[in-house]
């Protein structure tokens, strides 16, 4: 990632990060999802997150597919480039856009019926690319923008407000995303901001997918008795793995922290990720214990939060396309057009 | 050589003394995965090197091995390079198929065949001659997968003999085709000699077919629409590629593939200038391709008709999020099973109106391959130019046979990059709006990540002048006319057409791609044979030129002519026609899997004139 750090002169009384904006630099348009919706919690730690990095919004681009939380990049970072693209097609957008300019950085934001249905397949592929993107699935069981109905995410068993019953096992986005070769794979709660926060900056200091799958109830359609997405619910099952913190390279602090409680993670940009255990047998740079904890946390009816997979040195599709350093959309034509000879070479074996 | 076989050669129904030189059609019929491909090219090189215009299609089955192919050489001293309907010289090699060919051949023809298919009962009008290819194969090696490999080679060999194309031609070309593996030109060659020396002592020449060496060749290139193509695209400084393989467009993205990585590295670092990836499906490859180009890059995707079903979708949103896209449809027959492997000009409409709501889509319509070459250049600068997808419309036919053309010209425009927002053009014009149209011609300016230029947020249909969200009626209303003036821009920009009027104009015929090839054919037929001068318009790109209708007011009626069952070019036509334009028009149309040939335009035409009089 890259952050330009800058020593502007701080203006007294205002708050303002390392490269000299105030948070409103971060602002976006005004949310038009329903108040006390978990998009909107979420689009506020994505702000947060984004200044105390001290990334510049020009830098950034944020893409979505179509549902009220692929609304949300209109309503964060005003000043980067946004796009809103069909539904569930937002993973192949972002390819072609990261692909064509490997210094920016991207934030995509989806919904849980944009990426377990119609986006299923696209979602599969970009996890196995692991194209240098922050994928946050803002997840509530359901299709709010077409009116509560079920999504793949759904619990079995849970219910509609109708009182519609979902018979069928829901699709597990982070263990398909572990399983299938992202390297940063988390899962958090639009209402817990501390650990939410934390999860955004790592990964945005983190370069491969990462793939965030954010419990984020919809309080219109599906935060009623029997939904197993509702705040009530996600709140009483809730089970951190770990208490996580973020500290980012430019605060050059010498962390202290005990070993025997505490995975030290360090970034290819030298931020740390601090996880101190409080499950058992948490082991987040371990594939297969990871898959087998949200195995076991799933069957007790649990929610297993935190970062539950990351493989910090994993080589990232940008590097392995083996382009040239500078963004591909910006190559002159001197560069991007062979010269008469090769036309002539080329005529040549024609003869 | 058997005493029948002698018997049959008597029965000659044709005099002796006739020759037809440099203008006959060969056709070899083969079972794929036979090596009959390398047969085939050597053959049409030869010709090709000795002077005579060729023309060379391959008609394929869709499947790896075993299935009936036909691959038909026409020489035609005059340079007639459509299909000819009637095939003269039959090399049957096929046990499934060669009683049905053999009995579908015209009066006079003749017949090169596998001895054991004993195929000389079949008539008494064609002339037969037996050759016993496992005999002579057997000679050649004991290698049982070789013998299979240059067995078709040995057809080869006795059609050098029988039509007089020099063995010192079939060598060249042969080691043309083969490259540097001397093993393997060596067998072919014991083949192709085996062949020419079983003919010489064997087989009594009685048909009439001849090639004589000419000089209408001399510089001229053999090539593949779909490597035009691809040439086309790597001088157009493409950046980004998303491909789903497909017959018949899959060879365009791969010879891309073979060129970029050859001449498109980095000097300095090694590194690749371009990136080339190979999507999950068609909607994740346009998908890409529209990522790239939002981003800046010049971006293109190549596919046919089922994949131009699946970007549906995202073709719509190109369309009104104005994002550049170049798209290669190297057009096919039917979804599914639907006769991959043959050609047609079937998805005209489907790309003009690609996707939902009001959208339409420029279409170039190359007719050649050096049109592939120029009009993937065309492509790049327009959709640029007019932030918007843009579809080439190729066939099979054009990008997966051989034509012949002369070498490319290297480019001398330098790359139209469009309306890019830069701070003195942002000083110009006060504000940024992403979607106004400031300079009256339906095209806004854009600005793209990371360009320090100012951001908008990119949607589908539902936003204002400044990409602000608006479900207002006014809002949505004059983005469509906006668009609509977009369009108006585009027709000045896209390639015009070709005209040829005769005298002020009589019957005018349209026709595109590659239908062009019959056109000139059946023109001259109508000419020598009818004493009807026809009018002629070449149509080389959607939406029409002026041109077009100022074509149809000067003719008295003009047929419009192309490879599809609902006239689907004409639809469109009359779309912009005045009700006495939309009078004049008619129709004729060709969609039977193989390229049109000139003789089913002529009758057709006839036909109709007939029952105009
Ligand atoms: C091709 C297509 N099919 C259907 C729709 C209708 N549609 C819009 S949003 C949506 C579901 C969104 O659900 P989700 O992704 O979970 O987002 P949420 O609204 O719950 O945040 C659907 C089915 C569409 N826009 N496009
Ligand atoms: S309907 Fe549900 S998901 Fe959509 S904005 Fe309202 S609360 Fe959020």
């Amino acid at each position: 990632m890259s952050t330009t750090p800058a020593q502007p002169p701080a203006a007294p009384g205002k708050k303002i990060n390392r490269i000299g904006l105030e948070p409103v630099a971060y602002r976006g348009g005004k949310t038009t999802l329903c108040a006390g919706c978990g998009h909107n919690a979420i689009t506020e730690r994505i702000i947060d997150s984004f200044f105390e990095l001290g990334i510049d919004p020009t830098q950034v681009i944020k893409l979505s597919g179509i549902g009220c939380s692929s609304k949300a990049p209109a309503y964060f970072l005003n000043d980067a480039h946004g796009f809103n693209a069909v539904h569930g097609r937002m993973p192949s957008i972002s390819t072609g856009a990261v692909i064509a300019n490997r210094k920016t950085i991207a934030i995509g934001i989806s919904g849980d019926g944009d990426t377990g249905a119609i986006g299923i397949g696209q979602f599969v592929h970009l996890m196995r690319r692991n194209l240098p993107i922050v994928y946050v699935i803002e997840d509530n069981g359901c299709y709010g923008l077409t009116k509560g109905q079920f999504s793949p995410t759904a619990d079995l068993g849970s219910t509609l407000k109708s009182g519609v019953v979902n018979d069928l096992p829901p699709i597990d986005t982070c263990a398909l995303a572990i399983e299938l070769g992202a390297s940063f794979v988390a899962r958090s709660f639009s209402g817990d901001p501390k650990q939410l926060k934390a999860i955004l900056k790592a990964a945005l200091s983190h370069r491969g997918t990462c793939m965030l799958d954010v419990i984020s109830p919809c309080v219109t359609f599906n935060d009623h008795e029997g939904s197993t997405k509702s705040y009530s619910y996600v709140k009483d099952h809730e089970e951190p793995l770990s208490d996580v913190s973020f500290v980012p390279y430019f605060e050059g602090i010498d962390v202290e922290y005990n070993p025997g409680t505490t995975t030290a993670v360090t970034l290819h940009n030298g931020s740390k990720i601090l996880l101190s255990k409080l499950a058992e047998d948490y082991h987040p740079t371990d594939k297969m214990s990871a898959l087998r904890l949200l195995h076991e946390t799933t069957a007790r009816g649990e929610y297993a939060t935190g970062i539950i997979y990351i493989e910090p040195d994993k080589q990232d599709f940008i590097d392995l396309l083996g382009i040239v350093d500078e963004p591909l959309a910006s190559l002159p034509e001197s560069r991007t057009r062979p010269g008469k000879a090769v036309l002539n070479e080329i005529m040549e074996s024609f003869r | 050589m058997s005493v029948t076989d002698v018997a049959v050669q008597e029965s000659l129904p044709q005099p002796r003394a006739r020759r037809i030189v440099n203008d006959f059609a060969i056709q070899a019929a083969t079972v794929n995965g036979s090596g009959s491909q390398t047969a085939n090219m050597v053959l049409l090189r030869s010709i090709f090197q000795m002077g005579v215009p060729v023309s060379g299609k391959n008609m394929f089955p869709s499947n790896i091995a075993g299935l009936p192919t036909w691959y038909t050489i026409r020489a035609s001293a005059k340079g007639y390079i459509s299909r000819k309907k009637e095939v003269d010289f039959l090399v049957a090699m096929n046990p499934e198929t060669a009683k049905e060919d053999v009995l579908t051949l015209p009066a006079g023809a003749a017949v090169v065949y596998d001895e054991p298919l004993k195929l000389h009962d079949l008539r008494g009008d064609v002339v037969f001659y037996p050759v016993p290819f496992d005999k002579i194969v057997g000679t050649i090696t004991h290698d049982a997968k070789l013998r299979r490999l240059v067995r078709n080679m040995i057809y080869d060999g006795v059609l050098s003999r029988l039509l007089s194309i020099d063995m010192g031609q079939m060598e060249k070309a042969l080691r043309k085709q083969m490259g540097k593996k001397e093993k393997a030109i060596a067998l072919n060659m014991g083949a192709l000699k085996a062949g020419y020396d079983y003919a010489e002592a064997d087989l009594t020449k009685q048909d009439p077919f001849v090639v004589e060496p000419m000089n209408k060749t001399e510089g001229l290139i053999l090539i593949e629409g779909n490597a035009a193509a691809a040439i086309g695209c790597m001088m157009a400084g493409v950046t980004f590629v998303g491909w789903y393989p497909i017959t018949p467009s899959s060879s365009l993205c791969e010879s891309l593939i073979d060129y970029l990585k050859k001449y498109r590295k980095d000097p300095e670092t090694g590194k690749a200038t371009y990136a080339v990836i190979q999507a999950e499906d068609e909607i994740a490859a346009l998908g890409m391709v529209i990522g790239a180009g939002w981003m800046g890059a010049r971006a293109m995707t190549s596919t046919a008709g089922p994949g131009i079903s699946l970007m549906a979708e995202f073709t719509g949103l190109g369309y009104y999020a104005e994002v550049p896209a170049v798209i290669f449809d190297v057009q096919r027959v039917g979804p599914s099973t639907g006769l991959p492997t043959r050609t047609g000009q079937q998805d005209v409409l489907a790309t003009a109106m690609l996707s939902h709501g009001d959208t339409k889509h420029p279409l170039l319509l190359p007719a050649s391959v050096a049109e592939c070459y120029t009009m993937a250049m065309d492509a790049f600068d327009l959709a640029e130019r007019l932030q918007t997808p843009v579809f080439v419309l190729s066939d099979l036919d054009l990008g997966m046979n051989n034509w012949m053309a002369k070498p490319f010209e290297y480019p001398t425009k330098p790359h139209d990059r469009g309306k890019r927002l830069d701070a003195e053009t942002l000083k110009r014009i006060g504000e940024f709006a992403r979607y106004r149209d400031v300079d009256g011609d339906g095209i806004p300016y854009r600005t793209v990540p990371g360009d320090g230029m100012p951001a908008y947020f990119t949607r589908g249909s539902g936003h204002n002048e400044l990409a602000q969200y608006s479900e207002r009626a006014d809002d949505y209303a004059n983005n469509l006319d906006r668009l609509a003036r977009k369009f108006e821009t585009a027709r000045t920009l896209v390639p015009k057409p070709e005209v040829e009027m005769a005298g002020k104009g009589g019957i005018g015929l349209i026709a595109y791609g590659t239908t062009h090839w019959a056109i000139v054919e059946s023109r001259d037929q109508l000419k020598n044979e009818a004493q009807i001068e026809t009018s002629y318009l070449r149509l080389r790109a959607y939406p029409f030129t002026p041109e077009v209708a100022q074509f149809i007011d000067r003719c008295d009626r003009v047929y419009v002519i192309e490879q599809n069952r609902d006239a689907q070019m004409l639809s469109l036509l009359r779309m912009e026609c005045t009700p006495a334009q939309f009078a004049k028009l008619r129709s004729i149309r060709h969609y039977i899997g193989l390229p049109i040939d000139g003789r089913s335009v002529t009758m057709e035409l006839l036909n109709q004139e007939r029952a105009e009089a």
